[in-house]
C-alpha cells in the first residue's frame, strides 16, 4: 500500500516536473521570439542568421532553433558575454529565469 | 568588486546601496562583478583600456516614486547616477556612464505603454518601452497608427528622442524629439515636473499641445543631465493609404546642386513627404541604390584619376548615373501619383538629361510577406520606411559576404552640414583629405559619404569608425575622431550627437561667445543639481565640483 502510494506520488511528481519543463520551454520560445528572432529568425535580413551561414558554411544550421548542439551553459554564456557584434544582455532585459528557459528551449 | 564612485568611501557607498535595495528590492540592485559588467558599453571605443568608462553598480526602479527615492539617496551620499532607458544606444554610447564610477539607473523595468489615443494619434510611454513594444501595443490594440522608428528597433522612443535620434517615415515624425509632446521629469532634487499642459493638474491635453505657459523647457532635458525623464508623449502618424518610391538619376557631377535644391523644394513644400535618399552609382558611394560594386577595369581606372569629364562621359555611355535620389511619398493613392508627377516635372525642368525610374506602389496595411520582401532587397531602410521595427541594420557591421571578418561594433562621427550640393562637395573634399591625413580608411572614389537627409532643412554626414578591441588601434581611432571634430568646427559644422568618449570635444566645438553655450549649461547644472549627481559629464556638462578635473 505504501509502495503504491509512493508510486502514485512519483508519477505525480514526474507529471508536475514535465508540466514545469513544458512551461519553461514555452517561456523559452517566447524569450527567443522577443529577444533573439529579430537577428536569428529565418531570412536574408536577419544579421545573426546570415553571419552564421557564412561562419559555418553549412556544417551547422544557421538557424539557432535548428541546432542540436546548443548546450544550456553555452547559450547562457553567449547571452551574458556577447559575441562578435552581438552585445550582451542585462538582467533587466533577460532575467536569469528567462535565460534558463531560453537555454532549455534551444538545448538538444 | 566593481570600482567605487570617485571621492566616495566604501562606508557611504555601501549605505547608499543598502538604501537603494530598500527602495527597489535587493534583486534590482546589481553590485557583483559579473552583473555590473553587463553595464559596459559593448561598442565602447575604450574597450579593455584603462580609460574605459565603467559603472560602480546599477539600480533598476519600477516606478517614478522609486526613481525619486533613488535621487534623494544619491543626494544624501553624493553618488553620481547615470540613467539609461533601454541601454541600446550603440554607436553613440550603450549603458555605460560618461563618468566612471556612476551608478547606472536602469529604467528598463519601467516598460509600460500608458496610453494610445487613436483619435488624436498620440501615445504616452515609459523609458523602458522599446520601439518593438510600442509597435506591438499598437498592433494589439488594432489602432491604425504608425510609429517612426530608427534602424534598430530595440531602442527606447524616450531614449532615442532625448538623444535627438531620427527615423524614416513621414516629414516631421522623423525628428523624434521634435515630434514628442509632454514630458515627466524627476528633477535632481527628487521633485517631479511635467512639461507642456501636463503642468496643469488633471490636464486633458498633455499629449496634444507642445507648449506650456511660460518658457518651453522640454529642450533642456534632451542630451543633458538636468533630470531623469520618466514619461514622454509622442505624436504618431495615422496609417497612410499608400506609398511610392521613385528614383531620379542625373549624369553630370554638378547636377548634384539642382538635384538637392529640387529635393529641398519638394520636402519643404510637403510635396514629397518621405525621406529622400541620395546615391552615386558612378562613385559607388555609400547610399547608392544602383547595385553592387562595378568590376569594369575601365571604370575602376577612371575612379582613380581626377579626370571628371572622362568619368561623366563613361557614366553617360554606360548609363550609370553620377547621382541619384530616391523620392518617397506617403498618402492617398491618387494624391501621391499626382505628387510624384509634379516632382518629376520639377526635376526634368531643372536638370536637363535627368532620367526617372518609377517604383512599385504599396498599399497599407502591408502583409507580413510584403514587409519581408521589401526588407530583403535592402541593408538599411526597408521596413523602417513603414514604421516596422527590426534589427536588420546590423548587417552593415555583422558578418556578411562583403564583410567576412567583422570587428566588434562601430561609432559615428556625424556632423550636420548645409543641405546644398555645394556644401556636400566641400564636406566631401574636407573629410576625404582629413581621412587621408589621419590614416582612416575611406572609399577610394573621392567622396567620403553622401549625407542623410533625415532633417528637413539640413544634411547629416555619418562616418563610422570601427571598434576593434585592439587597445592601440582604438586609441588611434579616438584621436582621429577628435581631430575630425576640430576640422568640422573649423568649417562651421557641429555634430548632432556623439558617444560619451567625445562629448567634451563636441561641446567644446560649440564655442561661440567664449563657450557661452557650455557655460550657460553649467550655470543651469549648478543651480538645479548642486551635488552634481545626475550624469556628470553628459554632453560635456560637468558639475562645479568636477569641472577641470
Amino acid at each position: 500500500m505504501v509502495r503504491r502510494i509512493a508510486g502514485i506520488s512519483v508519477s505525480l511528481s514526474l507529471l508536475v516536473m514535465g508540466q514545469a519543463l513544458a512551461q519553461d520551454i514555452e517561456r523559452g520560445r517566447e524569450v527567443f521570439q522577443y529577444w533573439c528572432a529579430p537577428c536569428h529568425d529565418d531570412g536574408e535580413a536577419r544579421p545573426g542568421t546570415v553571419a552564421l551561414q557564412i561562419l559555418y558554411s553549412g556544417e551547422k544550421p544557421a538557424l539557432l532553433e535548428e541546432r542540436t548542439d546548443l548546450l544550456p551553459e553555452y547559450t547562457k554564456t553567449i547571452v551574458r558575454t556577447g559575441i562578435s557584434i552581438m552585445p550582451f544582455y542585462r538582467k533587466t532585459e533577460i532575467s536569469d529565469a528567462d535565460l534558463d528557459a531560453l537555454a532549455a528551449y534551444l538545448a538538444p | 568588486m566593481p570600482i567605487l564612485p570617485p571621492g566616495i568611501n566604501e562606508t557611504d557607498f555601501s549605505a547608499a546601496l543598502g538604501q537603494f535595495a530598500e527602495t527597489v528590492g535587493t534583486n534590482w540592485v546589481f553590485t557583483s562583478d559579473e552583473d555590473v559588467a553587463l553595464y559596459r558599453d559593448a561598442y565602447s571605443p575604450f574597450w579593455g583600456s584603462d580609460e574605459e568608462k565603467l559603472a560602480s553598480a546599477a539600480v533598476a526602479p519600477e516606478s517614478v516614486e522609486e526613481v525619486q527615492q533613488i535621487v534623494r539617496i544619491a543626494n544624501r551620499y553624493r553618488i553620481p547616477l547615470y540613467p539609461i532607458s533601454t541601454g541600446k544606444n550603440y554607436g553613440y554610447g550603450g549603458s555605460a556612464p560618461v563618468h566612471s564610477g556612476s551608478v547606472v539607473v536602469d529604467l528598463k523595468r519601467m516598460n509600460r505603454v500608458l496610453e494610445i489615443d487613436e483619435r488624436n494619434a498620440t501615445c504616452l510611454v515609459e523609458p523602458g518601452v522599446s520601439y518593438f513594444d510600442l509597435y506591438n501595443a499598437i498592433q494589439e490594440k488594432g489602432a491604425k497608427l504608425w510609429i517612426d522608428c530608427p534602424d534598430p528597433g530595440w531602442g527606447s522612443p524616450i531614449g532615442n528622442a532625448l538623444d535627438h535620434g531620427l527615423g524614416y517615415t513621414i516629414g516631421h515624425f522623423r525628428d523624434h524629439f521634435g515630434s514628442h509632446c509632454g514630458m515627466e521629469v524627476v528633477l535632481p532634487n527628487g521633485e517631479v515636473l511635467r512639461t507642456g499642459p501636463g503642468g496643469v493638474p488633471g490636464s486633458k491635453t498633455w499629449q496634444q499641445y507642445q507648449y506650456a505657459f511660460g518658457p518651453q523647457l522640454d529642450g533642456i532635458f534632451s542630451q543633458s543631465n538636468f533630470g531623469i525623464v520618466t514619461k514622454m508623449g509622442f505624436w504618431l502618424a495615422p496609417e497612410p493609404e499608400a506609398f511610392r518610391e521613385d528614383t531620379v538619376a542625373v549624369y553630370n557631377h554638378d547636377d548634384l546642386i539642382p538635384l538637392v535644391d529640387v529635393t529641398s523644394y519638394l520636402t519643404n513644400s510637403s510635396i514629397s513627404n518621405g525621406l529622400p535618399g541620395l546615391g552615386s552609382p558612378l562613385l559607388q558611394a555609400i547610399g547608392t541604390s544602383w547595385g553592387g560594386p562595378d568590376s569594369d577595369p575601365e571604370h575602376i581606372a577612371l575612379l582613380q584619376t581626377s579626370d571628371r569629364p572622362a568619368l561623366e562621359r563613361y557614366g553617360r555611355e554606360k548609363n550609370i548615373p553620377y547621382w541619384t535620389c530616391n523620392i518617397k511619398t506617403y498618402g492617398p493613392k491618387e494624391v501621391i501619383d499626382a505628387q510624384w508627377a509634379h516632382a518629376r516635372e520639377k526635376f526634368a525642368s531643372s536638370i536637363p538629361g535627368a532620367t526617372f525610374t518609377e517604383g512599385e506602389k504599396l498599399e497599407f496595411p502591408l502583409t507580413y510577406e510584403q514587409g519581408e520582401e521589401y526588407q530583403q532587397g535592402r541593408i538599411a531602410g526597408g521596413r523602417v520606411d513603414f514604421g516596422i521595427p527590426n534589427l536588420s541594420i546590423f548587417q552593415i557591421i555583422s558578418r556578411t559576404p562583403w564583410n567576412p571578418n567583422p570587428k566588434f561594433g562601430h561609432y559615428y562621427f556625424s556632423p550636420i552640414i548645409p543641405k546644398t550640393g555645394e556644401a556636400i562637395f566641400e564636406a566631401s573634399r574636407v573629410f576625404t583629405e582629413a581621412h587621408d591625413q589621419l590614416g582612416l580608411p575611406r572609399p577610394p572614389q573621392g567622396i567620403t559619404s553622401l549625407p542623410a537627409l533625415y532633417y528637413q532643412r539640413s544634411a547629416m554626414l555619418l562616418m563610422a569608425l570601427q571598434v576593434t578591441r585592439n587597445i592601440e588601434v582604438d586609441q588611434k581611432n579616438r584621436s582621429a575622431f577628435k581631430e575630425l571634430v576640430k576640422i568640422a568646427a573649423e568649417h562651421g559644422w557641429g555634430e548632432y550627437r556623439t558617444p560619451p568618449a567625445f562629448q567634451d570635444d563636441v561641446m567644446n566645438a560649440y564655442s561661440f561667445g567664449n563657450n557661452a553655450l557650455r557655460r550657460f549649461n553649467e550655470t543651469i547644472k549648478d543651480a538645479i543639481d548642486p551635488n552634481g549627481i545626475i550624469s556628470p559629464g553628459k554632453s560635456g556638462i560637468w558639475p562645479k565640483n568636477m569641472r577641470g578635473a
